[in-house]
């Protein structure tokens, strides 16, 4: 809900930065955030709005920061593509594809040395298995054995490219993360509960100090790449595809299966809907009134000054 | 004060940092190995233990990445390559993030990271074993970039970069590693950002950095004979750099050359003379010089390596003709050392 409005509201020209919504992606961070602790961390991609929302990230400093405003999450320095939110150790995002990942490892080694047994998650995208340090950060955490999750969500396209003219046609990510020597597993990333009971499980088991694991989602982005709109006519892929993937669309499903279950169910959703909405349009009204940083504060903040570092 | 070469010098400060905060780890390829990169990570991995000094994966990129996630949750790390060549592997965790964290996410968390690099210099090192990029590393806003000299100033400024809460780019010049120079001890700290003046003088600023400053300082001792008398600084700092005291020096001297160990186009030396020329162009007593590495890569043979080098006798060379002098006699005093592609007889190669 938060991404369709920012959809409806980006062609205002108020939002000036480019923005990667995860519309179609929704099960497998909302399955995250049933499964993770607050004091774990978290790192994720340019299209991670809904990853900062699943780890409890602040609503209202996510849209102030799309909208670069003060009160943004990162004062209006990074934009929807450098989330933060120290609260909850949602550590960042990164506009550059793999950046975060290694960053991610250092989280989790930093764990490990501290002995807690916090865990650190990495969320990447099918394009960032294709980098160098992809590989270097796999096999870092698994060398050290570190309380690592990586969580790839298998969208089809990096950008327009279709995975078919990205990666050999019949190998599995996973299976080749699985060669690396470390734990995987694939999940129907439409599939909430299946989604949901792997992520846990996954979690402990990566709590419990047996190394990284590795999962890959399917999933399906509904909107373009990068902006607002549907792209489906531009020619990179088609309609059938994206009616295909969005009939088995997780929120959808689900919504429809509370409702055949009994109408107690359905006013609850219901009241859920409105009481989200409600968030989303407060929200919006506290980006909106807020004041924009002063253009000076562009020359802040290069260096961090002498003093106990965070 | 203890007498100790430069390597010796930052081993102590290893020792001191990793003795003092139990938070400053210390890793790299080869740092744990008999050679102990040169010695300069002798002994830690027995007193602090494989936890917190490790060998590490052929991942520069990555274990950058590490060290800023580390770095997020409070751990200091170190991170060393034998030589800066390598570290371009890793220019999308240093330039990307190390150096934006703090500016992109509002300033809400600081980076403290050193990278501990070496640069090599002669003995066929060629192409990708000897670059000075500290120009390069100086372009991205965010970093700090130090260059030091002396074995004192090895220790007090790699102490000073470990401690820093921004990510520090800590440049060796191997061929000042066996230098000798008296050493303080204890957990000394030399400010970033400071340059030192290594000579005083009237007729002439000649500001250097790392290794230049070495040469520097034979072509001022020769010119003083010839009643130039040069003011040499050693910028230690190259980013920030210390505008107080060039512009100061300069405006004594009413000259500059500026030296660089890298390559000419877009040097530190260029940023010199343009800020010295565009601010004291008016007291200027002649146009400011400068003298940097040829814009081609370092070849390896010894053949392809005479008089490829900036020496004294090309400093010499260049001053005399700033004020109008003869130089013939420059090369019977200055000439390049035989061999010319080692630092000292103490070098035996191979790296």
């Amino acid at each position: 809900m938060v991404e369709e409005e920012i959809s409806r509201r980006y062609p205002e020209g108020e939002m000036r930065c480019p923005v990667h919504l995860s519309t179609g992606q929704e099960a497998i961070p909302a399955a995250f955030a049933l499964s993770i602790r607050k004091d774990d961390f978290v790192v994720s991609t340019h299209r991670g709005h809904a990853h900062y929302l699943a780890k409890g990230g602040d609503l209202k400093a996510m849209i102030a920061e799309i909208y670069g405003k003060a009160t943004g999450c990162s004062k209006g320095k990074g934009g929807s593509m450098h989330l933060i939110d120290l609260n909850v150790n949602f550590m960042g995002t990164s506009a550059i594809v793999g950046n975060s990942i290694p960053v991610g490892v250092g989280l989790a080694l930093s764990a490990q040395l501290k002995s807690t047994d916090q865990i650190s998650c990495i969320f990447l995208g099918d394009g960032a298995v294709e980098e160098g340090v992809f590989y270097e950060s796999v096999n870092f955490a698994a060398v050290r054995k570190l309380p690592v999750l990586f969580i790839c969500e298998n969208n089809l396209y990096s950008v327009y490219s279709p995975l078919a003219v990205r990666q050999p046609k019949n190998r599995s990510i996973a299976k080749m993360v699985d060669a690396m020597g470390i734990d995987t597993g694939t999940c129907n990333g439409d599939d909430i509960y299946a989604s949901h009971k792997l992520m846990q499980d996954t979690v402990n088991k990566v709590r419990s100090g047996k190394g990284p694991s590795f999962i890959e989602f399917s999933t399906y982005r509904w909107r373009e790449h990068c902006g607002h709109s549907f792209d489906n006519e531009i020619g990179y892929r088609s309609e059938k595809e994206f009616l295909e993937w969005k009939s088995k669309d997780p929120l959808i499903n689900l919504e429809e299966s509370l409702s055949k279950s009994g109408v107690e169910l359905s006013k609850k959703v219901n009241s859920i809907k409105a009481s989200i909405n409600s968030e989303v349009m407060a929200a919006f009204e506290f980006a909106e009134v807020s004041k924009f940083p002063d253009h000076l504060e562009a020359y802040q903040d290069v260096y961090a000054k002498e003093g106990p570092s965070k | 004060m203890t007498q100790k070469t430069f390597s010796a010098a930052i081993n102590e400060a290893l020792h001191e940092a990793m003795q003092a905060d139990p938070t400053v780890i210390c890793y790299g390829l080869g740092v744990t190995d008999p050679k102990a990169v040169f010695n300069t990570t002798h002994n830690l991995e027995k007193q602090f233990g494989v936890e917190r000094v490790f060998d590490m994966p052929t991942s520069e990129n990555a274990m950058t990445g590490v060290a800023i996630g580390a770095a997020l949750n409070g751990i200091k790390s170190v991170v060393t390559h034998q030589r800066l060549d390598f570290f371009l592997l890793a220019m999308d965790q240093i330039v990307n993030g190390a150096a934006k964290w703090h500016y992109m996410f509002g300033g809400q968390c600081s980076v403290p990271i050193t990278i501990r690099l070496i640069i090599g210099r002669g003995w066929g090192q060629g192409p990708t074993h000897s670059q000075n990029l500290q120009a390069w590393f100086a372009h991205i806003p965010g970093l700090k970039v130090v260059m030091p000299t002396t074995p004192e100033d090895a220790k007090g400024m790699l102490l000073a970069s470990i401690f820093d809460p921004n990510p520090v780019i800590f440049l060796e010049h191997r061929w000042l590693h066996n230098t000798l120079g008296e050493v303080p001890d204890g957990s000394v700290r030399v400010l970033l950002g400071k340059a030192k003046i290594v000579k005083t003088g009237t007729d002439i600023t000649i500001v250097a950095m790392s290794y230049m400053t070495v040469e520097a300082i034979h072509a001022a001792n020769y010119l003083g004979e010839k009643g130039i008398i040069c003011e040499v600084i050693d910028l230690r700092t190259i980013k920030p750099l210390d505008w107080e005291t060039i512009m100061g020096s300069v405006t004594k001297t009413g000259r500059v050359l500026a030296l660089d160990s890298g390559f000419t186009t877009g040097s530190v030396a260029g940023e010199i003379v343009a800020r010295v020329a565009m601010e004291k162009f008016s007291i200027l007593k002649s146009a400011p010089e400068r003298l940097a590495m040829p814009d081609v890569p370092e070849p390896t043979s010894p053949a392809l390596t005479k008089g490829f080098y900036v020496r004294a006798a090309n400093v010499a060379e260049k001053v005399m003709k700033m004020f109008g002098k003869d130089t013939s006699d420059v090369k019977k005093y200055l000439s390049e050392p035989i061999p010319h592609d080692i630092p000292g007889k103490w070098f035996k190669g191979p790296f």
